[in-house]
């Protein structure tokens, strides 16, 4: 019995979400191999080595490999899948993108999103934006599943896996990489940020979004977040967005501003350990989740705040 | 070009769901159910390729229990030609409905096939990448922006920490993101003349897939329930909680 995990990486550092979805292979069982798949995974091999409870780590790395386009990780996944019995893969972007991919060519289906692991055929995924828990088994021979991070703790570092060389498929492929542009932040990553500050459409402009949630993040060490209605206006970028289907964030203290809170976006926030909202109406359905509920206008209760930390 | 756009009929965005108490799954009974909103989407891109000449027919398909027929009927109001309903009162599942698209795909042959990234319901995310698969065509998931230029398609995706842009060769599947536009809503002379276009209905057995589930539902269960908070009455005695609880 046999487990792949596929690692993250970005500019040279494995992230955090590999330790977490090395958790919840841990908790399928049998033997848990990393493979590190990129241009660069010479470099990131060593720290996923150092993984705990990891018995070898995969290394594949080639051109073909960069940004783990979907076509070269099939190429290079459904091969290797001959010797094992399930891959675990973060529900991040990159991993959805690539993961049914994978599941389609294997003939099975794939587990999305799961949060727990049962036991090697059962697991629990939740639904309807969350508003639904769904327990399923699956009699597919093998198990191809994402992970949602924040349902897993992150292993630790105490390992010492062999690393072996994989070689990265040959391309050219049918779809290529042209550019991208990636939000420029200082701040703590959305999705494994310990606190959370984040703005609505009550802010009423870009301006008020950066002078108001801004300065509150920076003071908690916080990531900031939005609703789907404030990056819909502009307020905030769509990288920002919390909710269905924008991140899904569990962080200790998630500060949610101007929010109503609609389904879609506690369907990305309600598993926050302690949620508080600010919002002037008192009949807001934000404050059926938050935990401390400051009914007052957020133009004077921020700045206060702000002040009080 | 041709565009083949799959919509799936979903219970409605706003509604608050409910397990049932037997724990076998969530009531639709006597729910609304509407166009699940990623396919709006997907399907307002189509009916604007048309109409800046870059498509030339636009061919929308579902599968589900005969009421699918509405969800088709909304797709032709809103622009699509003409619509396929694969009847089945089986929940098909992501895999089951990439078998049957890509035989879809064999019969119409598409240049492209324009999918939601996601349904609301299974929030499985998986259909249009495994069709992707099956078809062994390059795949641009969670589009923000589309462009056609000549043979390719350049695709701006959403991902993670920003846009990324990709060039698919065509023929090509793309799955779309919220803010790759704002549906229209389907004006009544549209409906009125959407009654009249065609819908062909047809079965999986028609195309030889078996639909039967891969993942059998052990139980639904309602979220935990998040203890009722308290309200405070200001700044101060919101940072004095939140000091106690240990969160700031």
């Amino acid at each position: 019995m046999a487990v792949l995990v596929i690692a993250e990486h970005h500019h040279g550092g494995l992230s955090d979400a590999t330790h977490k979805v090395v958790t919840a292979a841990s908790k399928f069982g049998g033997d848990v191999d990393i493979l590190v798949a990129g241009e660069n995974a010479g470099a990131v091999a060593p720290e996923a080595a150092k993984v705990s409870g990891v018995r070898k780590v995969l290394k594949a790395e080639g051109e073909t490999l960069r940004k783990q386009t979907a076509e070269a990780m099939e190429a290079l996944v459904v091969p290797l899948m001959a010797n094992y019995d399930a891959v675990f893969i973060a529900a991040s972007t990159t991993g959805k993108n690539f993961a049914p991919r994978i599941a389609a060519k294997l003939d099975v289906m794939q587990l999305s999103e799961i949060v727990e692991v049962v036991d090697q055929s059962t697991f629990v995924r939740p639904i309807y934006a969350g508003n639904a828990i769904m327990t399923v088994k699956s009699a597919d021979a093998k198990k191809v599943i994402t992970v949602r991070g924040t349902a897993f703790p992150a292993a630790g570092n105490d390992g010492s896996a062999s690393i072996e060389d994989v070689a990265a498929p040959s391309g050219p492929f049918k779809s290529e990489f042209v550019s991208e542009e990636m939000v420029k932040s200082d701040r703590p990553e959305l999705t494994g940020a310990k606190r959370v500050v984040s703005g609505g459409r009550a802010l009423g402009s870009s301006e008020k979004f950066q002078e108001f949630i801004i300065p509150l993040a920076d003071k908690l060490g916080a990531a900031v977040g939005a609703s789907r209605a404030a990056v819909d206006a502009g307020y905030a970028p769509n990288d920002y967005q919390v909710g269905q289907t924008g991140k899904i964030v569990a962080p200790e203290l998630y500060i949610a501003i101007g929010i109503s809170g609609a389904i879609q976006h506690l369907a990305g926030m309600k598993d926050s350990k302690i949620i508080v909202a600010i919002n002037k109406d008192e009949e807001a359905p934000i404050f059926q989740v938050a935990d401390y509920g400051l009914v007052a206008d957020l133009f004077v209760a921020v700045p206060e705040l702000t002040a009080a930390l | 070009m041709k565009v083949l756009v799959p919509v799936k009929r979903v219970i409605d965005y706003n509604v608050k769901v409910r397990v049932k108490p037997d724990k076998s799954g969530v009531d639709l009974a006597n729910v609304k159910m509407s166009m699940n909103p990623f396919d709006e989407i997907s399907v307002e891109e189509a009916v604007r390729m048309k109409e800046a000449g870059t498509a030339t027919e636009v061919v929308v398909v579902s599968i589900g229990p005969q009421q699918a027929q509405e969800t088709l009927r909304t797709a032709l109001a809103m622009g699509a030609d003409r619509g396929i309903l694969i009847k089945t009162d089986v929940a098909v599942e992501p895999l089951a409905v990439a078998k049957l698209l890509a035989k879809v795909v064999a019969e119409e042959s598409p240049e492209l096939v324009l999918l939601g990234k996601q349904a609301i319901d299974d929030d499985s995310n998986q259909t249009g990448q495994m069709l992707a698969a099956l078809l062994d065509w390059p795949q641009g998931t969670f589009a923000y922006k589309l462009e056609k230029d000549g043979d390719k398609l350049t695709v701006t995706r959403e991902v993670d920490g920003g846009l990324q842009t990709v060039s698919l060769a065509l023929p090509a599947i793309v799955t779309v993101d919220l803010r790759l536009n704002e549906p229209r809503y389907a004006s009544l002379p549209n409906i009125m003349k959407a009654k009249k276009k065609e819908i062909v209905e047809k079965s999986p057995e028609d195309y030889g897939v078996d639909v039967s589930p891969r993942l059998t539902i052990v139980q639904v269960t309602e979220p935990p329930v998040r203890q009722g908070g308290e309200k405070v009455e200001d700044v101060a005695t919101l940072v004095a909680k939140l000091k106690t609880a240990g969160a700031v």
